[in-house]
């Protein structure tokens, strides 16, 4: 049952990636996003795990609470990291004993036992993919994150044009945030020439929108997927649709406080200017990447879409929580 | 109190390395100690300082350095260029599974849809004057 709601988390995620009315409730829609990335990664673990320890039932009556409690661990430990490895591996090896004291017991081994430590074995590996893939992302982030610091220390600059912001000198009309608790505004100077007052200060504050919502939060579990999924497409479309929310979201917060038309500009130029320079394979590569995402924001900006109705923004929130608890009870409950 | 003596210290240590890069970004030839000093006169600065804040460079990757007779020469690992170029390829280049580091502000589009945004904005911009 838990591998059906799986794989009905990948449909359901693909039909989400295709969806318009995401784009009217970017925060409704990021929430979704979320339950259904946990809801599938529970349920995928689960299913396997389940399976593989499904055969404890029938094999001998006590292992059932044994088993379940390795289960729960192993729920619990998707939460708290290393702490459920141990559960499932706890599961597995007491299940591996049960087996070899039955076969020896009755003198056979049949082929569903054996498909069952390794249905096990694969759940363990899962879990163990899931926890180290988001801990070498987070890793990945920092070390970056550091190195920006570090370099943006010795040769960014202060500019009376844009207050509280980095400039460093490059010609590309670029700006980022470099987010973390030292958090940083980087424009370079190419921005600096080529965006107007008004247009820099909506830059600013779409950007520390960015950095005081921690988005960065938001997109890295995603990212994370990501790097565990690199063949799927379903992975790829998630992660480049919350990116896509999450520079809504930034707009959005930023129209708030600068007209939007200003930033609708801004978007339009940084975005167009790509073309008189282009540093080795980066501008390329970030090319079709970027396709329609300039023209869906600069459209949003300028003739904002209704938001969702309260009753869809309820069953979308509803959805989630059924994302995430089906699978949550599934596993909790003994088998 | 601690704290706030550390981080003077270290906002002083950053602002010196960023002094003495500067320093050897200048320069043409490999420089020691005592030449990074003398063109840091005005901060006057101990000879132990410079020489500390160079040993921490040198640490973290940012300078080389050689022995030449008794003194140690030292000279910057990279171009500042290379530097800057290097700082925004990371950004440029946040797309995909490199996204949560950092947070950009637009992506860059070519072909028809630059074509297509550009017309877009001079009809914004046009419409700002009017």
């Amino acid at each position: 049952m838990l591998g059906a709601f799986a794989v009905a988390c990948v449909l359901a995620a693909q039909l989400l990636a295709g969806a318009r009315w995401s784009r009217r409730c970017p925060v409704a829609t990021i929430v979704l996003w979320q339950a259904l990335g946990l809801g599938w990664g529970l349920a995928t673990v689960g299913a396997l795990a389940g399976f593989g320890s499904a055969g404890l039932v029938t094999a001998s009556p006590p292992a059932t609470g044994l088993a379940g409690t390795g289960l729960a661990r192993s729920t619990l430990g998707q939460r708290f990291g290393q702490a459920g490895i141990s559960g499932v591996a706890a599961a597995a090896s007491e299940r591996a004993a049960r087996l070899l004291l039955g076969s020896a017991a009755v003198g056979q081994w049949d082929l569903l036992a054996a498909l069952r430590l390794l249905s096990l074995a694969a759940s363990m590996v899962m879990l163990a993919l899931l926890v180290w893939v988001l801990a070498a992302a987070v890793a990945a982030v920092l070390r970056a994150r550091h190195r920006q610091r570090t370099l943006l220390g010795l040769l960014a600059h202060d500019d009376p044009k844009v207050p509280g912001a980095l400039v460093v000198d490059h010609p590309a009309a670029t700006a980022y945030c470099v987010p973390g608790l030292r958090s940083a505004i980087v424009i370079s100077a190419g921005a600096l020439d080529l965006l107007d007052q008004a247009e820099l200060a909506a830059v600013l504050a779409h950007e520390r929108a960015h950095l005081r919502a921690r988005h960065d939060l938001v997109l890295l579990p995603f990212t994370a997927l990501l790097r565990a999924f690199r063949w799927s497409a379903t992975a790829r479309a998630a992660n480049a649709e919350v990116a896509l929310l999450v520079e809504m979201l930034a707009d959005d917060r930023a129209r708030k406080r600068r007209p939007a038309r200003e930033l609708a500009t801004a978007l339009l130029r940084v975005g167009v200017s790509g073309g008189g320079y282009a540093p080795v394979g980066a501008l390329t590569a970030a090319g079709p990447a970027a396709n329609g995402e300039l023209a869906a924001r600069v459209t949003r900006l300028l003739r904002p879409p209704p938001g969702l109705p309260v009753a869809a923004v309820i069953v979308i929130g509803l959805a989630a929580a059924i994302l995430v608890l089906t699978p949550a009870t599934a596993l909790l409950l003994p088998l | 109190m601690l704290i706030v003596a550390y981080c003077e210290y270290m906002n002083r240590l950053g602002d010196l390395e960023r002094a003495i890069m500067e320093v050897l970004w200048e320069s043409r030839d490999p420089m020691t100690v005592r030449q990074v000093g003398a063109c840091l006169i005005d901060r006057d600065l101990a000879h132990t300082t410079v020489m500390t804040v160079l040993d921490r460079l040198a640490k973290k990757g940012f300078v080389r350095r050689q022995r030449a007779g008794r003194a140690w020469l030292y000279r910057p690992a990279e171009s500042r260029e290379a530097y800057v170029a290097e700082l925004m390829l990371t950004a440029l280049d946040q797309t995909g599974d490199r996204q949560a580091a950092l947070t950009r502000f637009a992506r860059s589009v070519s072909g028809a849809e630059a074509e297509a945004l550009r017309t877009a904005l001079e009809t914004l911009s046009g419409a700002d004057r009017s």
